[in-house]
């Protein structure tokens, strides 16, 4: 579904992102994990079209994505959640949620049906399915921290990707909420069929949902492969692992 | 009638009419002095509240808004005295005019965002101004143009109180509408978030394009009611410091509030004219309550009113 070769990012000669090789199939939950800085965030940024990659190629259903602009590969079928929370902190949880769904429907140069009775069951469905429905009059800018990275992906499904990438998805949660999150990846990947794409810190979570993993190291992938052979092999345990414990779990 | 429960809460329709009854019987309590002056107050209310749907609804730094004001004013002027053709027409061109005005500087400025944009956006409006200030034989240079007619209907001042009291309450209706839709949604997302907006697929510049075409129409049309009751256009009209005195408007009354900008406009005009002494002391008084209002009411007089649980600026961690 996405492949991602020879990909290279430079920052004024600084190679943030530096010959990436990845692979996602139809079905995937893919994730990507290395230490900070590593470049994981830019590679997201370049396959969403944020940056425009410096040279390499990415393909999505076959087609070359590679340097275009954020709104056309999300019409594409590539949505993404953000590291750092970026909603729309004047407007309710619902209206979050239900712009990305007017976008989808084509309906952002509507102007003369009032906005409040469109969209409204995808929308409350999409918010059911977060666990945020009881929340969804709320202004987004005054929900706590775990619920504004809940609404992060919400925002995101609201375009019904095919891909969805979800860029450390539970930075900053509770254990609680960390697990809740967890369970939902779980079900849009089981029960939605959706293609997943992530990065993480949490190395007990990536080990338990990912189905493949892609190790990068100063912008470099070092390895693709079941969670198997990412834990038994050298160069990652040696290189970032740090030993057979951690990722034991 | 669906469309009504969705938009008005039963107060608000209430208020509504209670205001649009009073409006309708207030010319036969006032002097004619205040009858001109409500009916300009209606002009600049409908100026300030279309500068707000692009500022406070879109999040675009629309600096000189009041040369699309300006500019309809001057369509309808110059199309009433040159073309010979009945005068309810130049009604209808004039927005056209000021919306195409709207779509040629937004094509240019439209790529940049923020200060940057509003700083284009001023310096090509003055760039406007200042060909209206210099073209003598077809705009009438710095002195205007005067006796400008005005259909019988309206031409008196009741009437021209009348006409903008009803083209003004339209407007606004209309306006609400188009916030309240799902343009209007979308446009508030760019306002919170340009990032976000396109990457759940927005095409951010068309909209704010289409944006600055429809605030840009409905400024047009407050120009048309200013010549209403004026009968004279003039360059000031289309001045920085006129754009900068609406937008003061629209941050005095509360720009994330649909009325704020119709408030702020009341405020403003009111004191403008009890004040009198009008040159650079008014200007001095315009300054002193922007730094007020920056420092104390960010977000207006209405939200003295209407509390709401934003957190004006977001912290980052
Ligand atoms: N816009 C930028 N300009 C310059 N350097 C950047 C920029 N964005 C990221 N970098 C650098 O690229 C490297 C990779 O960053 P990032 O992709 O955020 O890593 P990760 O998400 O894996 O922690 C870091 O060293 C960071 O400082
Ligand atoms: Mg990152």
């Amino acid at each position: 579904m996405l492949q991602v070769k020879a990909l290279q990012k430079s920052f004024d000669g600084f190679l943030a992102v530096n010959d990436t090789t990845l692979n996602v199939e139809k079905g995937d939950v893919v994730a990507v994990i290395g230490p900070n800085g590593a470049g994981k965030t830019t590679l997201f940024h370049l396959i969403t079209g944020q940056l425009a990659p410096t040279s390499g190629s990415i393909l999505f259903k076959e087609e070359n994505i590679a340097g275009m602009l954020p709104y056309l590969v999300c019409r594409k079928g590539i949505s993404r959640s953000y590291q750092v929370v970026n909603i729309f902190n004047r407007l309710t949880v619902f209206e979050n949620v239900q712009v990305a769904v007017l976008s989808y429907r084509k309906k952002t140069f509507n102007i003369f049906q009032p906005a409040k009775t469109m969209a409204v069951s995808e929308t409350r469905k999409i918010l059911g399915s977060v666990g945020l429905l009881d929340k969804s009059e709320m202004t987004s800018g005054s929900l706590s921290h775990g619920d504004q990275k809940v609404l992060e992906i919400a925002i995101a499904l609201g375009n019904r990707p095919e891909l969805l990438i979800l860029d450390e998805p539970t930075a900053g949660m509770s254990p609680e909420e960390t697990a809740v999150t967890l369970r939902l990846m779980e079900r849009l990947s089981g029960e939605l069929g959706l293609t997943i794409l992530f990065c993480e810190h949490d190395m007990g979570m990536v080990f338990s949902i990912a189905s493949r993993i892609m190790v990068m190291k100063q912008g470099k992938s070092i390895i693709q492969g079941s969670p198997d052979e990412v834990r038994n092999n050298q160069q990652v345990r040696e290189a970032y692992l740090g030993g057979a414990d951690q990722c034991s779990t | 009638m669906i469309l009504y429960n969705a938009l008005f809460s039963k107060k608000t329709i209430i208020i509504g009419i209670v205001l649009l009854v009073a409006f309708l019987l207030l010319p036969y309590f006032l002097t004619r002095f205040y009858i001109y002056l409500l009916a300009l107050i209606f002009a600049i209310c409908l100026l300030a509240t279309s500068l707000n749907m692009v500022l406070g609804f879109g999040g675009m730094y629309q600096f000189h808004h009041a040369v699309f004001y300006g500019f309809g004013a001057y369509a309808f002027a110059l199309f009433v005295t040159k073309s010979g053709l009945p005068i309810w027409i130049g009604y209808v061109i004039a927005p056209f005019c000021s919306a195409l005005l709207g779509l040629v500087l937004g094509l240019i400025t439209v790529r940049l965002t923020q200060l940057y944009f509003g700083m284009l956006q001023l310096s090509l409006g003055s760039l406007v101004w200042a060909i209206t200030y210099r073209w003598y034989s077809f705009t009438g240079g710095d002195d205007g143009i005067h006796g400008i007619p005005i259909p019988d209907l309206i031409g008196s001042s009741t009437g021209a109180y009348y006409f903008n009291l009803i083209v003004t309450a339209a407007c606004l209706l209309l306006m609400y509408i188009i916030v309240n839709s799902p343009f209007g949604r979308t446009f508030q997302g760019i306002r919170d978030n340009p990032e976000r907006c396109e990457a759940v697929g927005i095409n951010v510049q068309r909209q704010q394009l289409v944006g600055q075409i429809i605030a840009a129409f409905f400024a047009g049309i407050a120009g048309t009611l200013f010549v209403t009751i004026e009968g004279s256009v003039f360059p000031d009209l289309m001045f920085w410091t006129f754009s900068m005195e609406t937008l003061i408007m629209c941050l005095l009354g509360g720009w994330f509030f649909f009325m704020g900008p119709a408030l702020g406009a009341v405020i403003i005009i009111t004191v403008r004219t009890f004040v009198g002494i009008y040159t650079e002391y008014w200007t001095l008084i315009l300054g002193l309550v922007l730094m007020l209002l920056i420092f104390f009411l960010p977000e207006g007089v209405l939200s003295l009113f209407f509390k709401k649980d934003v957190p004006s600026e977001k912290k980052e961690g």
